[in-house]
């Protein structure tokens, strides 16, 4: 009897949790389950797949290993005992061929996936896709829009629906440039490029982060995406072009150095190729320079690769 | 004078500044202070220098290994409980109770100890006490090698503790990727004791590694062919075979980091001519093994478990040997799975996407076949099966999260966040921990002769069981909220604080657990005389060790056993029990071991090594480095055997004083 | 099923001790084997990154390395004569052979570390790029097992002048000798792929 009263207060505070926990989650912003993008979304629904498949396996297991430690626990004596029961072909056959065949499907998911959602591949759209070069520094993430000639630091904004082709590189140890509401993350490293291709479908402020240590004040590596309209997206260009600083090889040297928490800051002229200043930095021997970058050899920018 | 060559780099800033630090260091000095002056003052350092410190005895080499490794449980447990409160409270305007370089210390410590040191730890603890009883042998292949072993574990150990109060330790997780690594991103000592303490225990893991293959393949007793051994010897098989496999590579991946900081090379700088990636894909080459070779050993002990507390053969004992070499074979073809985002392309990342879920096939079968076991059993809910029971609910969750992060584009959401810190605690917690603690329990009143105190045991486990709910379930929910790993701060907007608060919770409950564990230990001690094991066969076990008294005597087999079947114990008492006789035992003289000081010296020379390498101490690394291999020379080419005789008479002395008490015969 | 004492046995141990040191040696063997892979490997992987500094072509000498392969094969040769003698228990014979090998290896070393310092002095040291670090980095460590085995060899010799072949000290040859040959091997490696592939530029 005792037994029976302690399973009901478990169950009764189990699910009083529970029922808080789930009150609470619905109101919270569940980045990753809340996509807005197509990557995102495409990510997401991978991830529900995933583990829609593997219930197929998880359920019987939770399943029969309860049933079977209830019927076949020792005080039980009307369960038939088996001693000698040490194998079954079928059986055996069966528990190899299902799983196998769930994780075939999975895999062929997987392979086609990596392809459809490869970072590097173009986002279809009607709109011309945007470059912006991602720079991460210590320890904070620098915006270059070389079309447009200015730099943000520590803010990223974007237009909706346009397509955007991040070119990621660090001046700073391994860190990875991450907005989970758009999309999946990609390593940002010294002295290489990679990329990332994500778009917007929705208006709003998405969190971005490092998603790699890479120091001191890498927890203070935060930015905010923000996506609005292509007009908004203008009249932020514009208000940024008349800011003071600009992005030189000295203020660049200077913003490089080791910083935590730093407010948002606005750049009205980015030095022509810096992004490619920065990599080659890390390629050849340096000359001696008032700013320690030499931009005389050109760089191997393959996929994320140095070689 | 210039006091450079005996100082190197030591300074008189080199101890700790924040109270954190201090209070760990100064705790650790004054508990090892109060252990050294209690054994001088009761005058036991004869009694533990021969009994323990230099014996060869395997069965005590293993309980060495876990005491080790449960001190150290204690120190990566306490780190966790202050990641949890740095967590739980720095957030907004707050920033915890300590520096962000500490924290990243804290962590990458944490990490460091619990893989290298507490479950390497039990896993040898567990391997050197089972093994040789297992195959129904005397002794491993080479107990010296055993020993030497042990001793470099636990150098290692004493580095890495050494750490806490003289320098600083790494601040750049426990696998240290360059550039962070590197000599301009971590100009301090951390990353070299990281390195050093890494180095001597990996090497003990690799002579560990020769050792027991070695042992499994020459040393089982007569009519124990391949398919006869219990399966727990065939999974520190698959074990053995990738440390064998996976260590040399850390070492040298070790080596070239250390160059990279010492002299100036240029294998990972981001500049130079080196490749940052080369690291990463060398040092997941043995990282992923590494995880396999905590994993097989517990699923091997869960095989003798399941099939003990069943009462029924393992099901399925072929396609169960098939799944570990399966597995053993595919854990080389997985590792780029840790790194799908550095950017390798769609062919690659897909190859080992699906290559890494191929591996959960054969894990799955192993599932299925102890489930099959369990079917028409008389299942006894001792301990053992407990956390059994709590792996099949933790591990299963685990797996569905590594399968999810399979998918590359999946992975590439969750690689690095909280979701990836959920599942690997999952597999090793649920697993690995579970499993060696289920070993423990099981194993324990055959070497230390009296049984543990169940009540205790089960407060524990249920403390592990819902407080590592409670840790992780947040942890998993946070990773889709977008929290990466390793972060000391973050904002109230993201609404993360709540879980953060409820993981701290569960941490605390998983304490509670750790002291349960002490207060079982102890209980059991003092009641120890009321829970003798006089049987030698508590558990009514199927495999040979529960053949022997309990504790077990110095030579294991009085008389060296012959198999005719698995379940080799099992097979015995079924023909006793239907009235075969058994003939009379006629003892022989046994060659046994000697004892093996030289070993405690290289363990010690050892430390002076790697201080002397993690220091710049040339002259100390040039004196250690050739006091091993004198020491090593003088002991391998002497002419002394290294052995003692235990003559028939005493061998007879000791079996019917220990069988008096009551063993089944055999 | 449960068999009877009349059932076969189909294995027997065989922990010897011979067997048994002999088994385990091969297996450390076999990790000291990926240990060099893995040099190999970050070697390929880097042999191009010069930064600017010289490759393969430009620094290495064939003729040189010529030398110093035939003063290590030799070396090889006479320490399998030595355990040929060592087999027909020929005290003085395997004195002699394994004194060759010892001043062959010790020759072996001094012509790398000539290489090595001449390298460095022309400021091609293994800081000037992560092609040089490969190439010390795999071709030292082969140096550094010579060194540790020399020292062994060395050991032996003063084991056998003072107490002769036992069975023990035999075995420890044999075991040395799998070790020195297993050298050679890597050195054969080397000297292609480092140096042949060096220069031919493969």
């Amino acid at each position: 009897m005792k037994r029976k009263y302690t399973l009901i207060f478990v169950a009764v505070v189990v699910i009083a949790f529970l029922t808080v926990a789930g009150i609470y989650l619905a109101h919270s912003n569940i980045q990753v389950l809340n996509p807005k993008g197509p990557i995102a979304e495409k990510e997401r629904n991978l991830i529900y797949i995933a583990l829609g498949l593997s219930l197929i396996v998880v359920l019987p297991v939770y399943g029969l290993t309860i049933a079977f430690v209830i019927r076949y626990r020792e005080g039980n004596k009307k369960a038939k005992y088996s001693p000698h029961l040490q194998g079954n072909w079928i059986l055996e056959t069966i528990w190899w061929l299902i799983p196998t065949a769930i994780i075939s499907v999975l895999a062929v998911i997987a392979w086609n996936s990596s392809h459809t959602l490869d970072p590097y591949v173009p986002i279809a759209s009607k709109n011309k896709a945007m470059v912006i070069q991602v720079i991460a520094l210590d320890w904070k993430w620098l915006f270059v829009y070389p079309k447009l000639g200015i730099a943000s630091v520590n803010y990223l904004q974007i237009p909706k629906d346009v397509p955007i082709d991040f070119n990621v590189t660090a001046d700073a140890p391994m860190n990875s440039f991450w907005i989970p509401q758009l999309g999946g993350q990609i390593y940002a490293m010294p002295g290489m490029s990679t990329q990332l291709n994500l778009m917007a479908t929705s208006y709003g402020e998405f969190y971005g982060s490092s998603a790699n240590i890479s120091g001191n004040g890498f927890s203070g590596m935060n930015f905010m995406t923000r996506s609005s309209s292509m007009g908004g997206f203008n009249s932020w260009v514009k208000s940024v072009e008349s800011k003071e600083n600009r992005l030189t090889l000295s203020a660049y040297a200077q913003l490089a150095r080791p910083s935590m928490y730093n407010p948002v800051s606005y750049y009205s002229k980015v030095k022509n190729g810096l992004y490619l200043d920065v990599i080659n930095k890390y390629m050849m021997p340096i000359e001696k320079s008032s700013s320690g970058l030499n931009s005389s050899y050109s760089t191997n920018m393959g996929m994320g690769m140095s070689m | 004078m210039n006091y450079a060559y005996i100082l190197g780099k030591l300074r008189g800033d080199v101890f700790p500044h924040d109270i954190v630090t201090i209070g760990g260091a100064s705790t650790m000095a004054i508990v090892g202070l109060g252990v050294l002056l209690y054994l001088t003052f009761s005058h036991r350092w004869t009694w533990l220098w021969r009994e323990w410190l230099t014996s060869v005895d395997h069965k005590k080499i293993g309980i060495m290994y876990i005491v080790v490794a449960m001190i150290m449980l204690l120190r990566g447990g306490f780190d966790a409980l202050l990641l949890r409160t740095q967590q739980a409270t720095s957030v907004g305007s707050s920033h915890g109770i300590v520096s962000p370089n500490t924290f990243q210390q804290i962590f990458s410590a944490h990490g460091t100890i619990m893989i290298f040191f507490v479950a390497m730890g039990l896993m040898f603890g567990l391997i050197n006490l089972a093994l040789p009883l297992l195959i129904g042998s005397r002794d491993v292949a080479f107990p010296f090698l055993n020993l030497t072993a042990f001793w470099l574990f636990a150098g290692g150990m004493i580095l890495i503790n050494l750490s806490l109060g003289i320098g600083e330790f790494s601040a750049a997780g426990w696998l240290a990727y360059p550039p962070l690594s590197e000599i301009n991103y971590s100009p301090g000592v951390g990353v070299d004791y990281w390195i050093w303490s890494l180095q001597i225990a990996g090497i003990g893991s690799l002579l560990s590694g020769i050792n027991f293959l070695s042992t499994i393949v020459k040393m089982r007793c007569r009519g124990m062919n391949l398919m006869k051994m219990p399966m727990f010897v065939w999974s520190v098989m698959g074990s053995m075979l990738l440390v064998l496999f996976a260590f040399p590579i850390l070492t040298a991946t070790l080596s070239m980091l250390f160059l990279d900081r010492t002299i100036g090379t240029h294998f990972f700088t981001a500049s130079g001519g080196g490749n940052l990636m080369m690291y990463v894909n060398l040092i997941w080459a043995w990282g992923h093994p590494e995880v396999y070779i905590l994993i097989l050993p517990a699923f091997g002990v869960f095989s003798e478990v399941v099939a003990t507390f069943s009462r029924k053969r393992l099901f399925g004992y072929t396609t169960m040997v098939w799944a570990i070499a399966v597995i053993t074979i595919l854990s080389f073809s997985v590792w780029l799975h840790h790194f799908f985002t550095m950017g390798a392309g769609a062919d690659v990342n897909g190859f080992f996407g699906i290559m890494t879920m191929v591996i959960a096939i054969p894990t799955g079968v192993k599932l299925f076949n102890w489930i099959a076991t369990m079917y028409r059993g008389r299942i006894s809910l001792r301990l053992p099966m407990y956390w059994f029971l709590g792996f099949v609910a933790l591990f299963t969750v685990g797996g569905v999260a590594g399968v999810v992060m399979a998918v590359p584009p999946a992975d590439f959401q969750l690689h690095n966040s909280l979701f990836l810190v959920a599942h690997f605690h999952t597999m090793i917690v649920g697993g690995v921990l579970f499993g060696y603690f289920a070993g423990i329990n099981y194993w324990f009143p055959k070497f230390i002769g009296f049984k543990l105190n169940e009540t205790l045991g089960k407060c524990a486990f249920w403390c592990w069981v819902v407080g590592f709910l409670l840790a992780f379930i947040p942890l998993y929910i946070l990773g889709f909220m977008g929290a990466t790993r390793r972060i000391d701060h973050y904002s109230t907007s993201l609404g993360w604080h709540p879980l953060f608060i409820v993981a701290g919770v569960g941490a605390g409950i998983i304490a509670l657990g750790v002291i349960f564990t002490l207060l079982q230990l102890i209980v059991s001690f003092i009641q120890r005389k009321d829970n003798l094991d006089l049987s030698g066969d508590p558990w009514n076990g199927r495999t040979l060790e529960w053949s022997t008294p309990s504790p077990v005597p110095v030579y294991n087999y009085a008389i060296e056993p012959v198999v005719y079947d698995r379940d080799a114990f099992w097979d015995i008492k079924e023909a006793a029990r239907s009235g075969k006789k058994l003939p009379a035992p006629e003892y022989e003289d046994i060659v046994m071991p000697k004892n093996a000081p030289a070993s405690v010296i290289i363990g010690l020379l050892a430390i002076g090594l790697g201080f002397g390498m993690v220091w710049h101490i040339w002259i100390l690394v040039g004196l250690c480095f050739a006091g091993i291999i004198i020491t090593l020379l003088i002991r391998t080419t002497g002419e002394d055997p290294h052995e003692y005789v235990l003559r028939a008479a005493k061998v007879e002395e000791i079996e019917k004083a220990t069988r008096a008490r009551g063993v089944a015969h055999v | 099923m449960s068999d009877t004492a009349e059932a076969v046995i189909t294995f027997v141990p065989d922990t010897d001790k011979e067997s048994k040191a002999i088994f385990g040696f091969w297996i450390y063997i076999m990790t000291d084997c990926v240990l060099f892979a893995s040099l190999f490997a970050t070697y390929a992987v880097l042999r191009n990154n010069t930064f600017g500094g010289p490759d393969g072509a430009q620094i290495f000498n064939l003729p040189y390395v010529l030398a110093e392969t035939i003063v290590l094969l030799t070396s090889s040769f006479t320490c399998g004569l030595g355990i040929l003698s060592a087999r027909r228990r020929h005290k003085n014979k395997v004195l002699m052979w394994f004194s060759i090998s010892f001043f062959l290896g010790l020759t072996f070393l001094a012509l790398e570390l000539s290489d090595f310092r001449h390298l460095a002095a022309m400021g091609d040291s293994w800081r000037r790029s992560g092609f040089l670090s490969a190439f010390f980095t795999l071709v030292g460590t082969h140096g550094a097992h010579i060194t540790v085995g020399l020292f062994w060899m060395a050991t032996m010799l003063f084991r056998i002048w003072q107490v002769g072949l036992t069975k023990a000290n035999v075995r420890r040859l044999t075991l040395l000798s799998i070790f020195w040959h297993f050298l050679d091997l890597i050195w054969i490696f080397i000297f292609t792929i480092v140096y042949l592939f060096g220069v031919m530029q493969v």
